[in-house]
């Protein structure tokens, strides 16, 4: 495994990118960008002057060893670092050019959504667990609509139209997932966030989840951690690798894993640790 | 198969029987109750139990109407005193208050939960009863609601505190606010789990006599009204159980299956109730 893994992604990579080098970030539009970030948690510091930008529309994918700050980095983007009453930040994350620290924090993740690592659909109906983020922001207009047009979007609705009114938990674990994409869906963020979507669903599931993805990236901006570096390779534009709590390179994900330029890069995606 | 293999075995199966033995009497003590209390209150309940006034002492017959409708009338009247601060004191220390206050105020709760019944008795005897110059339905409902503060509230937090976290997360992540969220996720997540909480407490004050032997006092007749003495059924119970009449005893077993009866529809209505909703599943 470990000897023939970096042949194995390099082929794969070929194979679903038809690119060798990916697109030249400079060259796009940032919806998001971290500059200099420091994060604590009390006096126990986890990332270390991250900074990074988030291309409009395309997918940018956060890998790492387990521990690397990867998913801190994330919960940074929407202000959820916040419910850790002892967390501290400092530097600066601009969405759209605006600070977010200025920002009000409700406004903010209702233009950052999340997606977690665990499907946590609430304890309610399959249209009022959508229906949920328009209700309490105040829509006016046709909820109706809005849920089967984000259960569209989560390529859900043909396997739910049926049933909307039954509870969310008698969905698997894939539908509960897609489920949850539908919900951040249903307020439009501008950016959608992932932590680990994948990590508890089987390869099926996993699947529908990569796939849909890649098709969302014409409607939003998308970040996901992933622990699954093929995931990564086969879906993201850019990757950044994060060790320590330290960005050590962020490329086009082609480049990252076929011509990494930092050697702990490639001693990870060719699975000499991690 | 060596001594000391043997000696486990031995340990093993006796110490399964051991804990069956003691599940089977604790099941067996509600069983021989409640068959006594069937066998000797179904035998002297009757239609006019529930429909006529007790009748003077000599003559046989008559009902508790007034006592069952008392007890109503009193659990009632706690509930809207003892459930809404239990409830909305759990949701501040669930949700709000720091550590140091939680525990001064859980702290606090668990003792004015150990409070014997007879203090709390004595206690809205002085409050309500003396300034009023009057026994009364109030006055009952007010030691009984005090009773009921403790279990609603520490239930409630705790319900609360159980929802898991990732649920908190979701409705936040959507923009919604902290009071939003407990309002719409947190709650609604947890509130069978809190019903069932109140119906905990109603049930345990329902059957409580100290309080208002000085408090709600007792009456032979109709109540006048909330300001009123109110007969209620184990104040009943316990007067006619202590007296000398034969028939008065019978009508006490009666009293006391009426009063296990009516636990037992509330606890049947909520349940049916709470069977419409959409439960957490447990991950």
């Amino acid at each position: 495994m470990q000897a023939t893994s970096k042949a194995g992604l390099s082929v794969n990579i070929a194979a679903s990118t038809g690119v060798t080098k990916g697109e030249s970030h400079a060259a796009l539009p940032m919806r998001m960008t971290i500059s200099h970030l420091n994060f604590f948690y009390g006096t126990k510091q986890i990332l270390f002057d991250v900074s990074l930008g988030i291309a409009d529309k395309r997918i940018t994918a956060l890998i790492g060893p387990s521990g690397c700050g990867k998913s801190t980095l994330l919960r940074t983007l929407n202000r959820m670092h916040e419910t850790v009453t002892t967390s501290r930040l400092e530097g600066e994350i601009l969405l759209d050019g605006q600070n977010i620290l200025d920002q009000d924090v409700t406004q903010l993740r209702r233009q950052v959504g999340m997606v977690f690592q665990r499907p946590n659909p609430f304890p309610k109906s399959i249209f009022d667990n959508v229906a949920y983020g328009p209700r309490i922001n105040g829509f006016k207009g046709s909820i109706a609509e809005v849920v089967e047009k984000s259960l569209r979007n989560a390529a859900l609705w043909d396997e739910v139209k049926d049933h909307l009114h039954k509870s969310a938990y008698e969905l698997s674990g894939g539908q509960q997932q897609r489920l949850c994409i539908a919900r951040a869906l249903a307020v439009e963020p501008e950016v959608l966030l992932l932590d680990e979507p994948a990590s508890a669903l089987d390869p099926i599931s996993t699947a529908k989840i990569e796939e849909l993805l890649v098709e969302l990236k014409n409607l939003t901006t998308i970040t996901i951690v992933t622990h699954n570096m093929q995931q990564a390779a086969r879906i993201s534009d850019f990757t950044a690798f994060l060790l320590t709590g330290q960005l050590i390179e962020f490329s086009p994900t082609p480049h990252l894993f076929t011509t990494p330029s930092d050697p702990r890069t490639e001693a990870y995606i060719t699975g000499r640790f991690g | 198969m060596n001594a000391r293999l043997r000696w486990r075995k031995f340990v093993s199966n006796f110490m399964l029987a051991m804990t069956g033995v003691c599940a089977l009497v604790s099941v067996g003590v509600l069983f021989t109750i409640l068959g006594y209390l069937l066998f000797n209150g179904g035998t002297s309940i009757n239609w006019d139990f529930f429909t006529k006034l007790p009748k003077p002492v000599g003559e046989t017959g008559g009902g508790m109407a007034n006592a069952i409708v008392g007890s109503a009338k009193l659990l009632l009247a706690a509930s809207l005193l003892g459930v809404p601060i239990g409830f909305f004191g759990g949701i501040y220390l669930a949700e709000f208050s720091g550590s140091v206050t939680a525990s001064i105020v859980r702290y606090a709760a668990d003792l004015l939960n150990g409070v014997p019944s007879i203090v709390i008795g004595i206690f809205a005897y002085s409050i309500v009863v003396l300034p009023f110059k009057h026994f009364s339905t109030i006055a009952g409902a007010f030691a009984l609601g005090i009773m009921m503060i403790p279990i609603t509230l520490r239930n409630t937090e705790e319900f609360l505190k159980s929802v898991p976290r990732n649920l908190r997360e979701g409705a936040m992540a959507l923009g919604a606010s902290k009071s939003k969220t407990i309002v719409s996720v947190v709650v609604p997540a947890a509130y069978r789990g809190i019903l069932t909480a109140i119906l905990l407490a109603l049930a345990r004050v329902a059957g409580e006599t100290a309080p208002l032997l000085f408090t709600a006092l007792g009456n032979s007749y109709w109540s006048n009204g909330w300001t009123q003495p109110t007969a209620s059924l184990p104040v009943m119970i316990f007067n006619y159980a202590v007296s000398p009449y034969e028939d008065w005893h019978r009508q006490a077993w009666a009293a006391g299956l009426v009063l296990l009866g009516l636990i037992l529809i509330i606890n049947i209505v909520a349940r049916t109730i709470l069977s419409r909703g959409i439960a957490v599943p447990r991950s």
